[in-house]
């Protein structure tokens, strides 16, 4: 089991190598450059051509890629030119993380905690009206594009109804330290109950906009597994066994229905960021997503580069927990 | 009294837009305490879903099951699923016939031997697993300490299967169904599960109902024997008397399919003509008319009905083997 955490994070290393080098030379590929982004399409010659020669621009692409993984040995990846100019890249990066991750964490539990038990229980009740609901629901769900859901709950809930917060992690106004970032976890830990309540109900809007699709994929994928695992010889053979239902349901069923689940949940979890994307926009939060929406629009290579990078770097551990998580389930995996 | 008497029991099943199927057509027969009796018959004959019926195991949704199962009296048909839940495993243990996919994978083989302990002993986990230990070692599983903690992946075939009845007579029930439990194995170790049952049920005084295809597990452990034939009882005999003579020409066609050591080389096998698709409904005749060497022509108008044949035997059959024919059919 150890060698092969160890083998499949040597993997990660030689992803983030080949990722970094391929998205060093596409960023530099792209039309315009963060000059014209800068300087806009007025600037005299003069000062775009110092502006290339501060940014090392004018170097060739290996100069400027081996000049890059030298700083960024030594944790330095650049300083924003667009997103937040004259800020490290690294420090955009961990600003704004927390934002994305309390996002995605919450839409995740969402999908999880929604489509596990949903998929069961429709699975039990097959062609009951829960089921034939259920079902429906996860199809609209896949098949509406994210950031019009968005839009959608926005439109009903913030500024029709009023019942929940239009955009941004706080309410103006409201009192709030910051320790981690997390800005319902800091709430928590210096007990400001409203600080953590208001950041809450920001979050709602946004995680359910961005819970739809992982949500319908768990719930279609546990109800399928749940169905299939119930014809299953061995859960005849408990029946024999005269064991109850609950006990064949928890211990015969339920875990074996688990795997083709919790394959799908490390799936969907790498693409909860191209939801962040859009969501984030849409309720203008300052997270990752927008960072990357700002970072493309202005060029900021080295922001684009943090970003994309770690993204990649969280989508392999994901799926690392997962392939572990897999293990821990399944006994034929951890023998061979 | 008997242990069992399974008393008229029909299965049929309904599938939306498709003809009513009936898998089991009025079967009746005994099971004395601590007998072994066999049901045998080709696939689709009837033989497993029997069982399952016995044991309340058929899918709920669009299963007719009619008749009476009785156990010690009580009518297993009649029970509500949570009496049928306390007597399976407990009273009644089956045996399936592919050890590999009858066991979960994701649970240790002692903890599924175990709860049924626990479920039917009211004893707590620890308790049920040391019995679950002396189970494992009385099935002739080596090592039982090691292998209570492993997984069904992780043993051979055999070992599987030992597993399995080890978990089917976990609570001692007096009933145990074993729905062709070698076929799935390998020829030697075929021989060793059915020494293992043979052995078990002698020691513990279960009745076993053994179902096979195979007569050669029938001459080797079964006390009694019925013949099935498209769901329905074709001839039943005592083990020695069927092997000696059998009467239907079903159980005779059966016979001559198997090699046999003491025949001659020259002496060819000869299989049963056709298959089950052949049959005829049984309202319009006998089923095996259209495979049946013996064939009168009223076979194919009026259907046999069950005769004793005095000797403890049963009969269903118009042209029966070893009588003098009165009006023979040639063949072509």
């Amino acid at each position: 089991m150890l060698r092969y955490t160890v083998r499949r994070l040597g993997q990660l290393v030689i992803v983030v190598a080949v990722l970094s080098i391929l998205l060093f030379a596409w960023l530099r590929s792209l039309p315009g450059g963060p000059v014209s982004a800068l300087l806009g399409n007025r600037a005299t010659p003069e000062s775009r051509a110092a502006l290339i020669q501060q940014l090392g621009l004018d170097q060739p692409l290996y100069v400027q890629y081996w000049k890059f993984l030298q700083r960024a040995v030594s944790g330095n990846f650049g300083v924003s030119t667009g997103v937040q100019p004259g800020t490290p890249a690294l420090e955009v990066f961990l600003q704004r993380m927390p934002a994305t991750l309390e996002l995605s964490a919450l839409a995740l539990l969402l999908a999880v905690a929604a489509g596990i038990p949903l998929g069961y229980f429709a699975a039990r009740r097959r062609g009951s009206w829960l089921d034939n609901v259920s079902i429906t629901w996860s199809l609209v769900g896949v098949a509406v594009p994210v950031f019009f859901l968005a839009f959608l709950l926005k439109y009903v809930f913030a500024l029709e109804l009023g019942a929940l917060p239009v955009s941004g992690r706080h309410e103006a106004g409201i009192n709030a330290t910051e320790v981690t970032g997390f800005y319902i976890l800091d709430g928590l830990l210096t007990r400001e109950w409203d600080a953590a309540w208001d950041a809450f109900l920001h979050l709602i809007l946004p995680a359910i906009a961005l819970s739809t699709i992982p949500f319908s994929v768990i719930f279609r994928i546990t109800r399928a597994a749940v169905l299939d695992v119930t014809e299953e010889d061995y859960v005849r053979t408990a029946h024999s066994k005269g064991l109850t239902e609950r006990v064949i349901r928890a211990r015969h069923i339920l875990r074996n229905a688990l795997l083709p689940v919790v394959t799908i949940i490390g799936l969907q979890t790498g693409a909860l960021l191209s939801g962040a994307v859009l969501t984030e926009q849409v309720f203008n939060l300052p997270g990752l997503g927008q960072a990357l929406s700002l970072g493309f629009q202005r060029q900021d290579f080295a922001v684009l580069q943090v970003v994309i990078i770690a993204s990649a770097m969280v989508y392999v551990l994901v799926n690392l927990i997962v392939d572990l998580a897999y293990a821990a389930i399944d006994p034929r995996l951890r023998t061979r | 009294m008997a242990l069992l008497e399974v008393r008229d029991l029909s299965v049929s099943f309904a599938r939306k837009g498709e003809p009513t199927v009936t898998a089991v057509d009025g079967i009746s027969f005994d099971v004395q305490p601590g007998r072994t009796v066999g049901l045998v018959g080709e696939s689709g004959c009837g033989k497993s879903v029997t069982s399952l019926a016995i044991m309340g195991l058929l899918p709920r949704r669009g299963t007719e099951v009619s008749g009476s199962v009785l156990f010690e009296g009580t009518d297993l048909l009649g029970l509500s699923q949570r009496d049928i839940e306390q007597r399976r495993g407990r009273d009644l243990g089956m045996v399936f016939q592919d050890p590999l996919s009858s066991l979960n994978p994701v649970v240790p083989i002692g903890l599924q031997v175990a709860e049924v302990i626990e479920r039917h002993r009211g004893v707590p986990r620890r308790a049920a697993m040391s019995q679950a230990r002396e189970l494992l070692d009385r099935v002739g599983i080596p090592d039982p300490d090691r292998r209570l903690k492993e997984y069904s992946h992780q043993l051979s075939g055999g070992m599987r299967q030992r597993a399995l009845i080890a978990m089917a007579l976990a609570c001692r029930p007096r009933l145990l169904i074993a729905d062709e439990p070698t076929t799935a194995l390998d020829v030697t170790i075929q021989a060793q599960i059915l020494d293992l049952l043979t052995t078990l049920v002698a020691d513990t005084g279960t009745a076993l109902i053994m179902i096979t295809h195979d007569l050669g597990v029938v001459a080797g452990m079964c006390d009694e024997v019925n013949v099935l034939y498209a769901g329905r009882v074709v001839e039943r005999a005592e083990r020695h008397e069927l092997f000696a003579a059998p009467r239907h020409p079903y159980t005779a066609g059966l016979m001559a399919s198997v090699p046999r050591l003491d025949s001659s080389g020259e002496q060819r096998l000869s299989p049963i003509s056709g298959s089950v698709a052949d049959n005829i409904p049984w309202e319009q005749g006998c089923a095996f008319c259209p495979r049946c060497s013996n064939a009168l022509q009223l076979c194919g108008q009026a259907t046999p009905e069950v005769e004793h044949t005095g000797d403890g035997r049963l009969l269903r059959c118009h042209n029966p083997v070893g009588e003098a024919t009165p009006i023979s059919v040639e063949g072509p």
